[in-house]
């Protein structure tokens, strides 16, 4: 098979994967909200509420599209466009698994294996914050755009904290690559080990990125009626959502490859399997992974209550900024103490 | 001071501990975690039905007598008795040949009730003379339309072949709250209870 077709099978695969895992994420969101509240949860549309992702959707479509008549048109639009692509962009440079061999060829499981795939994962991530800042802007309602301006200051005061906690852990690695960086954990220790105060400050910060709660306040329906999707109806309000979802599929993702081995998992290579079915499992076992950290962001989410303003910012600038600095000094000394340096 | 339960609020500094939150954090998603295998207080409700009580007043019925005819005679004292005004009828004399129909020579040819309107007190019933009207312990379904609410005779009339029990909700402390009713067919669950007390 040509390289460029197997990318291209890849490519398509992803995309329904994340599609397919944010649409069931709605659900488990509302399912998981309903059991910590001792409800049971949307049990109606097919066999144990399992269709209720597709009765959503069809809600969706169906509602009356509305653009206001004095926001931008094309801003307007372009918005939840760019919340949706950013989403779905960062995709490319996670590996989901090692290497499949077929009819005697090696495929990697990766989509692209930049070699400077942490840079492109903030880039495309910091992206994301034009979405929800055009989208609050074009709405030209006092309310969306106090969302767009909280989640734009909160999204660029944590990608200062997450950044800094990946330099840590760049330091420790050596490189840029995911998959290197899921290759050095192929041992069995995980990264976490080795930078556990920068796994807990970049987890916040995922939170914060995604404007999950506890961080969702460019969106509290309380203050803000909805924040800067007032204004938005029918798909683009579904991008909007949607593309939280596909935030919290991908964060999880790389929460797994930076910290927990990515698709590694302890003793894989005495099981005695060969490349292909170890390849799957190992897979398997990275969406596992991924889908236990998503129950994670639902679990806060349905546990902690929202920060006031000047707490979020309290936090991010004087106690995970100064963390994540002390970490990577603590980082550098421990390294030179053990002679990596 | 005077009820000497006022309480001196201390604002006590937290220890570096406290203000990290995350063991705070930690115990809060544990309790979260435990609610997950609690039981839950959802009841299925078109599979599961809550029990309702002995003297559930639900929706009305318009009783026939033993042999099918309907005993309402549209005297209209339920409609005086109505504190909702819910329900409203028309008179009509009785023709010959509808004997087996109406019980009496007077009849409601139209009766009907706004189940929106009516706050199922149970007045009706009690103003009763006839023992024609009594609540069930059925519920009122819903509907998408405000007249499908306006029950007429169809609705509320029971069929003769399908007779509905009201002897259910006629408990002792019912019966003693209508000591007047002494029709037979009131008193079953009485006289159920009196059979009863004689076997023993």
């Amino acid at each position: 098979m040509d390289p460029i077709l197997f990318k291209a099978i890849l490519v398509v695969a992803v995309f329904i994967v994340t599609l397919l895992v944010a649409l069931y994420a709605t659900f488990g969101e509302r399912k998981i909200a309903a059991v910590m509240q001792d409800r049971v949860g949307p049990n109606r549309a097919g066999p144990f509420g399992l269709l209720q992702p597709l009765a959503d959707g069809i809600k969706m479509f169906m509602k009356q599209e509305l653009i206001p008549s004095v926001s931008n048109k094309w801003l307007f639009i372009i918005g939840p466009c760019i919340a949706m692509l950013t989403a779905l962009m960062t995709g490319v440079v996670i590996p989901w698994g090692g290497n499949l061999e077929l009819f005697g060829q090696t495929y990697s499981l990766q989509i692209t294996d930049l070699n400077i795939g942490i840079l492109y994962l903030f880039g495309v991530v910091s992206l994301g914050v034009y979405g929800i800042m055009i989208g609050g802007w074009a709405s030209n309602n006092k309310f969306s755009l106090l969302g767009a301006i909280r989640a734009s200051s909160q999204m660029i005061s944590y990608e200062i904290a997450m950044g800094l906690a990946i330099i840590a852990l760049v330091m420790s690695t050596g490189t840029l690559s995911l998959k290197e960086i899921v290759m050095q954990q192929d041992a069995g220790i995980a990264n976490i080990v080795y930078q556990p105060l920068g796994f807990l400050i970049f987890l916040i910060c995922a939170f914060a990125e995604t404007n999950r709660a506890p961080f969702d306040l460019p969106e509290c329906e309380t203050e803000l009626i909805g924040g800067y999707h007032t204004e938005y109806s029918s798909l683009k309000l579904g991008f909007f959502l949607f593309a939280e979802y596909i935030n919290m599929f991908i964060s999880s993702a790389v929460i797994v490859s930076f910290y927990f081995g990515g698709y590694n998992f302890p003793f894989q290579h005495e099981l005695g399997l060969d490349g292909n079915a170890l390849t799957l499992i190992q897979t398997g076992v990275f969406f596992a992974k991924i889908f236990f950290f998503v129950f994670f962001f639902m679990w806060v989410r349905w546990t902690i209550p929202r920060f006031r303003y000047d707490q979020l910012m309290h936090l991010g600038w004087k106690v995970l900024l100064p963390l994540a600095l002390i970490n990577i000094f603590g980082t550098g000394i421990v390294m030179w103490w053990m002679g990596k340096i | 001071m005077l009820t000497n339960r006022s309480i001196k609020v201390v604002k006590k500094e937290m220890s570096l501990l406290e203000r990290a939150y995350l063991p705070a954090i930690f115990s809060g998603m544990l309790i979260t975690l435990k609610h997950i295998f609690m039981r839950k207080a959802t009841i299925k409700y078109p599979e599961q039905v809550r029990p309702i009580a002995p003297v559930y007043r639900g929706q009305h019925v318009l009783k026939r007598d033993e042999a099918g005819a309907e005993r309402c005679t549209a005297c209209g004292l339920c409609a005086v008795a109505c504190p909702a005004e819910a329900i409203t009828m028309t008179a009509a004399e009785r023709q010959k040949g509808e004997e087996n129909l109406y019980r009496e020579e007077k009849y409601a040819s139209k009766y009907e009730i706004n189940m929106l309107r009516c706050i199922f007190c149970g007045l009706c019933e009690e103003a009763c003379p006839k023992e024609a009207i009594f609540l069930t312990d059925r519920i009122v379904p819903s509907t998408f339309k405000r007249n499908e609410f306006v029950y007429g005779k169809d609705k509320l009339v029971e069929p003769i072949d399908h007779r509905v029990d009201v002897s259910i909700r006629q408990t002792p402390e019912v019966l003693e709250f209508k000591h007047d009713k002494h029709h037979k067919h009131n008193r079953t669950f009485l006289d159920k209870q009196l059979k009863q007390s004689s076997h023993h």
